[in-house]
């Protein structure tokens, strides 16, 4: 019972760390970008090519982070921008985009599943109030935090926060009061890729990095935007939560019914309350 | 105006040696599928004056204030501001020269406070603002920002509401802060799209009075249906009708004038 909630629980900090900027940037920039989980699932292959090249898996996180970051910008700066303010057109990019990847990388790194080795600092066990939790998850539950930390300082108390908050709410707005709104995109996007990337290096070592996995975390990752709400932040922590408790408790007690159980209450969330739990709606 | 204002107006918009209208429009049109919106609309207004813009619902007001913004891009025709061709420029470099608007809709952002708004409106004029190290720095510690913000919420009478979030403001607050919004940068150009609409008789009141006031500081472009008040602003009074300008005058020209009769059935006029 209680590993099944340490390993819900560690999931859904992993399931934050790639929904948060997903969410926000989905929100700010209104396009899906269905590359987010090709983005995880890249960043996860770089980190591994890195360790195997440098030795170093704290290197590789950083580098699989940044790569990825560059991945999103050039996807974001010559492709969708071209695009911008036809949803349809952008949707369809980003399906492009994820399919271009996801077939590179079966070329680059092959079809067979892989992982990335643990360091050796986060290998094993400790002792937290009589339980034994994994050093790894405690790793990925402590970055969730650092990182939703870091997030929040960024939203409620820099310049580029409060236009990110505004343009949640009226982007054209903020263009018309002299702020370059392009520009905030084009940060906001890469910042969701960095995460992705880094997200991808820290999933590679917790769960198996294979073709279709990319999708799968998606999905997950839409989820958790349709259950939280676009644009929040809030949002993003609980039904990240939500949907990784579902998953971890799901998959022990009723296998068959894991995926129903985290569709259901998407479904419910999508028919009483469309903009989401803590969700505020498109201006 | 205060010296500080002064300073940080000059600091903003570039300036031209020659003297320009404020804003010219050059046989404008824009159609949205099938129907013409605007239709060679050619309209000038001088700077240090104030023009009222009149007309029916759907004649094509706030299409034009679009258009002359930059939300909406022009089909034929060219826009001139302070001298500058800004036909095919962005909304952030109109805004760059010193326009500004209001609008008919709220479209404030509601999640934000009233100090978060008023201090965005100042952002987006501030040299190097969109520098990458200078989006991440505090905004509540630009101290003179924070001071210039305190003095337009006193100017729009929302000295007292700065921490209050934009949906918790009465209708009439908004409509306040939109203004504080407009002239909390300086701009040169401000235009009013029915700054008076949902407004009771007491919000009225000091609308008209903020507005009168601001008439004869900076150039205004109104949309009004407040005739009485419309006309009282200006002598400069332009009539829209299906998109185009079927007159233009003092507000006696246009009282007089056959067809804005015949369009406002005689007693609106």
């Amino acid at each position: 019972m209680l590993l099944t909630l340490i390993n819900g629980m560690t999931l859904a900090a992993l399931l934050f760390i790639i929904a948060v900027g997903f969410n926000l940037s989905f929100s700010l920039l209104r396009v899906a970008n269905l590359a987010h989980g090709a983005f995880y699932l890249f960043g996860g292959y770089i980190g591994l090519s890195m360790l195997n090249h440098l030795g170093s898996w704290w290197l590789a996180l950083v580098i699989g982070g940044l790569c990825t970051a560059f991945l999103a910008f050039i996807t974001e700066f010559f492709l969708l921008r071209k695009v911008r303010g036809d949803n349809l057109r952008e949707t369809l990019v980003t399906l492009s985009v994820a399919i271009i990847v996801a077939d590179l990388m079966i070329v680059v790194w092959g079809g067979n599943p892989k992982s990335i080795p643990y360091p050796e600092v986060l290998n094993g066990f400790v002792q937290l109030f009589n339980v034994t939790i994994p050093k790894y998850s405690v790793f990925i539950l402590a970055t969730s935090i650092l990182i939703g930390l870091l997030i929040w300082l960024l939203l409620n108390k820099t310049k580029m926060g409060m236009v990110i908050r505004a343009g949640v709410d009226h982007f054209e707005m903020v263009s018309v009061l002299g702020t370059n709104i392009q520009r905030v995109f084009t940060g906001m996007f890469v910042l969701a890729g960095f995460l992705a990337g880094l997200a991808g290096v820290i999933g590679g070592s917790y769960l198996m990095m294979s073709p279709g996995e990319d999708w799968r975390i998606l999905t997950y990752a839409l989820l958790i935007i349709i259950l939280g709400g676009m644009g929040s932040f809030g949002g993003s922590v609980v039904a990240a939560f939500i949907i990784g408790l579902i998953y971890s408790f799901g998959s022990v007690h009723v296998p068959e019914f894991q995926l129903f159980l985290m569709f259901t209450p998407v479904a419910l969330v999508l028919i009483f309350r469309p903009k989401g739990l803590f969700g505020r709606g498109l201006a | 105006m205060n010296n500080e204002h002064l300073k940080y107006a000059s600091k903003t918009y570039p300036h031209s040696e020659e003297t320009h209208p404020a804003l010219m429009i050059k046989n404008v049109s824009k159609a949205f599928g099938g129907v013409k919106a605007i239709n060679n609309v050619t309209l000038t207004v001088e700077e240090g004056r104030s023009r009222v813009l009149i007309g029916p619902n759907g004649a094509g007001k706030s299409t034009l204030f679009h258009l002359i913004t930059g939300e909406i891009p022009v089909d034929v025709g060219e826009l001139y501001l302070f001298g500058d061709n800004v036909t095919k420029a962005p909304v952030q470099r109109r805004s760059e020269l010193g326009l500004a608007r209001t609008y008919q809709i709220s479209n404030l952002f509601n999640e934000l406070t009233v100090e978060e708004n008023l201090y965005l409106a100042l952002q987006g004029k501030e040299r190097g603002a969109d520098h990458f190290l200078s989006f991440l720095k505090p905004w509540f510690k630009h101290k003179k920002k924070l001071e210039r913000v305190r003095e337009v919420a006193q100017s729009v009478a929302l000295e007292n509401k700065l921490d209050t979030l934009v949906s918790n403001l009465s209708h009439g607050e908004q409509r306040q802060l939109e203004l504080g919004i407009a002239i909390a940068p300086n701009p040169r150009l401000i235009l009013f799209d029915e700054p008076m609409a949902g407004l009771s008789p007491t919000e009225r009141v000091f609308m008209k009075k903020l507005i009168s006031r601001l008439s004869v500081e900076k150039t205004i472009l109104v949309i009004e249906h407040d005739m009485e008040f419309a006309l009282s602003l200006t002598n400069d009074v332009t009539v829209l009708h299906q998109g185009s300008v079927i007159a233009e005058g003092t507000p006696d020209d246009i009282k007089q004038n056959e067809h804005v009769r015949k369009i406002y059935k005689l007693e609106n006029v």
